[in-house]
């Protein structure tokens, strides 16, 4: 891919056949399909109650109007559940990492007695699991529910991850390790001090990957969590917008017209819990995508 | 996957490994107890959160009481098996699960090979990372966010797409209440979703092709879509086949927050499959026993087909994934 790059640019400035502006439409349009959707809410979210309301909301905020994100803003519990998920996110993804590292590390070494038992003992969980109601009344046993640890520990290393790291551990030279050895360094310290600053790039990839699981993720709270002050934004998110769209989709014409939340307000709902990740997302991606190619071609 | 990464690990390290070897004494086990130490909480992790729950499952054939836990439960044999076959709700369920794989497999596995065959021939650069930026980004939105702007754009009262078709004079499809029309929406939501985060791995086997072909190709008067034809979909072909083993392996199984977030009352006809499925009856309705013993059929479904799909691969000729 590096390689390629300069000497592809080079090209563009020489020659943009037919062909070329028919593959840019192609893949516009798909760009577009993409975007739609987002800009479809952020004019909804923007736009006032009339406007909504006669349905002349497209892609551009119509009458502009911050007031629903006021009421978002408003909504101590909202952003409860916000705070409340940016330090679980945070715990998850630095206990995930630990994790991974600690097991992949030693892994990665050929001359580990066991090895290959402990991979086939971590690739099978990836083939087969238990199920989830198994996961449930083990969750229930441990005396997990509505406990906030229950979101943590048992999604805790993603057995994927685990390989893409291992791999990317595995292309650091053997040689580089052993110096440090000859140099009387232990395995931690060789590991601290040279193997993790040479794999930043796959580290911040899985991080963001730990990250957005734990953000996204709602079905291990749906089931453990009922203690609705441990709601993570998710959950929270479906419980007010998902439960009145799909009321009101399923209700008869006009029939449920009481308890609806203004769409407005779902809107920007739905914007406040995105934002986080549009946010990151940007500076993270350069990094994933190296960080995943490296694993990718390996894996 | 654990055959391939161990082969290219050992190949790196084999060049200097001899003058390693005679320098550093032989000390057994005792020299790598940081390493074992290391271990020990992710292994002491996967037994519990993923061993002790596959034991677990065997109160899919106990009469399981909450109260009397899996060593006090009373042992039934396949009684829960017989009533879950029984259902016609079973059959339902999977039948569901087969046909959205299905679908997915026939109209969501080709999308990212196309869309990574179309990124690699831009040769705007600047325009290929904002492509890139922008079709990865849908992987990263959770699926309520999803369901969220489904809603928004397909709803019959004020969805966009339903507006546009009725301001151009046009009755408004039923998108998301007829059972047909909403299986296209959750097909299309899932291309939305992943096509773009699939191009990745087409992308980086992409980058292994040999540059000297299509140099070869373009002496021999060879055109784009020939080159990409003869060069470009050949060169990814071993990697199409290990996703599609994976997928293949995977057809029993299905995630739950999709056709969860998805679904509704109108559609369960084809919304309700095997995830939903334990989930209602499992810690809905406190029926533990059947719902484990839904998840086990699926389980060990789903492992010969993983299992079977791998051996036609390796019969084929091809690698595998393992």
């Amino acid at each position: 891919m590096v390689g390629g790059k300069g000497m592809k640019s080079s090209k563009t400035l020489t020659s943009i056949r037919l062909s070329d502006i028919v593959i840019m439409l192609i893949v516009g349009v798909a760009m577009i399909v993409c975007l739609v959707p987002f800009l479809h809410i952020i004019a909804i979210s923007l736009s006032s109650k009339q406007e909504i309301m006669s349905d002349r909301v497209t892609i551009f905020p119509r009458g502009f109007d911050w007031h629903a994100y006021e009421i978002v803003f408003q909504d101590a519990r909202m952003l409860w559940s916000m705070g409340l998920t940016i330090v679980l996110t945070v715990t998850f993804t630095a206990i995930s990492m630990l994790m991974s590292i600690f097991a992949a590390y030693p892994l990665n070494k050929e001359n580990l007695k066991g090895r290959s038992f402990f991979m086939m003992l971590i690739v099978f969980t990836m083939f087969f699991s238990g199920g989830l109601i198994p996961e449930y009344l083990l969750v229930k046993q441990l005396g997990l529910l509505d406990n906030l640890f229950s979101l943590i520990l048992p999604g805790m290393i993603s057995a994927f991850n685990l390989i893409i790291l291992r791999t990317f551990f595995s292309t650091i030279p053997a040689s580089l390790e052993e110096s440090a050895h000859l140099d009387g360094s232990s395995h931690i310290g060789t590991l601290i001090r040279i193997v993790l600053p040479l794999s930043m790039p796959v580290l911040a990839t899985l991080s963001l990957f730990y990250a957005v699981s734990r953000w996204n993720g709602f079905m291990d709270a749906l089931f453990y969590i009922t203690n609705s002050e441990l709601y993570p934004i998710q959950l929270k998110l479906y419980q007010v917008v998902m439960n009145s769209m799909v009321t009101d989709l399923t209700a008869q014409e006009g029939a449920a017209q009481m308890d609806i939340i203004p769409e407005g307000i779902k809107a920007a709902s739905i914007m406040f819990a995105t934002a986080p990740i549009l946010i990151v997302y940007p500076w993270l991606q350069r990094y994933f995508v190296s960080g995943i190619m490296i694993g990718a071609v390996k894996g | 996957m654990e055959h391939s990464s161990t082969t290219a690990s050992s190949a790196t390290t084999s060049a200097n490994k001899p003058q390693v070897v005679k320098r550093r004494p032989a000390t057994g086990i005792w020299k790598d107890y940081q390493l074992y130490f290391l271990l020990i909480l992710p292994i002491a992790y996967f037994i519990v959160f993923k061993y002790v729950p596959m034991y677990g499952a065997a109160i899919a054939f106990q009469d399981y009481s909450i109260f009397k836990g899996v060593t006090g439960s009373e042992w039934i044999g396949f009684e829960n098996f017989r009533e879950l076959f029984a259902m016609s709700q079973f059959y339902e369920v999977v039948r569901n699960t087969l046909l959205l794989n299905l679908l997915d497999l026939v109209f969501s596995f080709p999308a990212p090979i196309i869309l990574a065959l179309l990124l690699n021939e831009l040769r705007v650069m600047w325009f290929k990372k904002t492509a890139q930026t922008l079709l990865y980004l849908p992987h990263f939105i959770s699926w309520i966010i999803i369901g969220g702007l489904v809603y928004q754009m397909f709803s019959n009262n004020g969805g966009l797409v339903n507006n546009v078709i009725t301001s151009l004079g046009f009755h408004s499809i039923p998108f998301l209440t007829e059972k047909n029309h909403w299986l296209l929406v959750y097909l299309g939501t899932g291309i939305w979703q992943s096509a773009g985060w699939g191009t990745i791995i087409y992308l980086a086997a992409l980058t292994g092709i040999n540059k000297e072909l299509y140099e070869a190709a373009e002496v021999d008067g060879a055109g784009r879509l020939k080159k990409m034809w003869h060069i470009t979909l050949p060169g990814i072909r071993s990697t199409i086949v290990v996703m599609l083993i994976m997928q293949l392996g995977h057809i029993m199984t299905i995630g739950f927050e999709r056709p969860f977030v998805m679904g509704n009352d109108l559609v369960k006809d084809y919304s309700e499959v095997i995830s939903t499925f334990v989930y209602k009856a499992g810690l809905q309705s406190a029926q533990f026993s059947l719902a484990t013993a839904m998840g086990l059929f699926q389980a060990l479904v789903g492992l010969v087909f993983v299992i079977v799909s791998n051996a036609i691969a390796k019969r084929l000729g091809e690698q595998g994934i393992w």
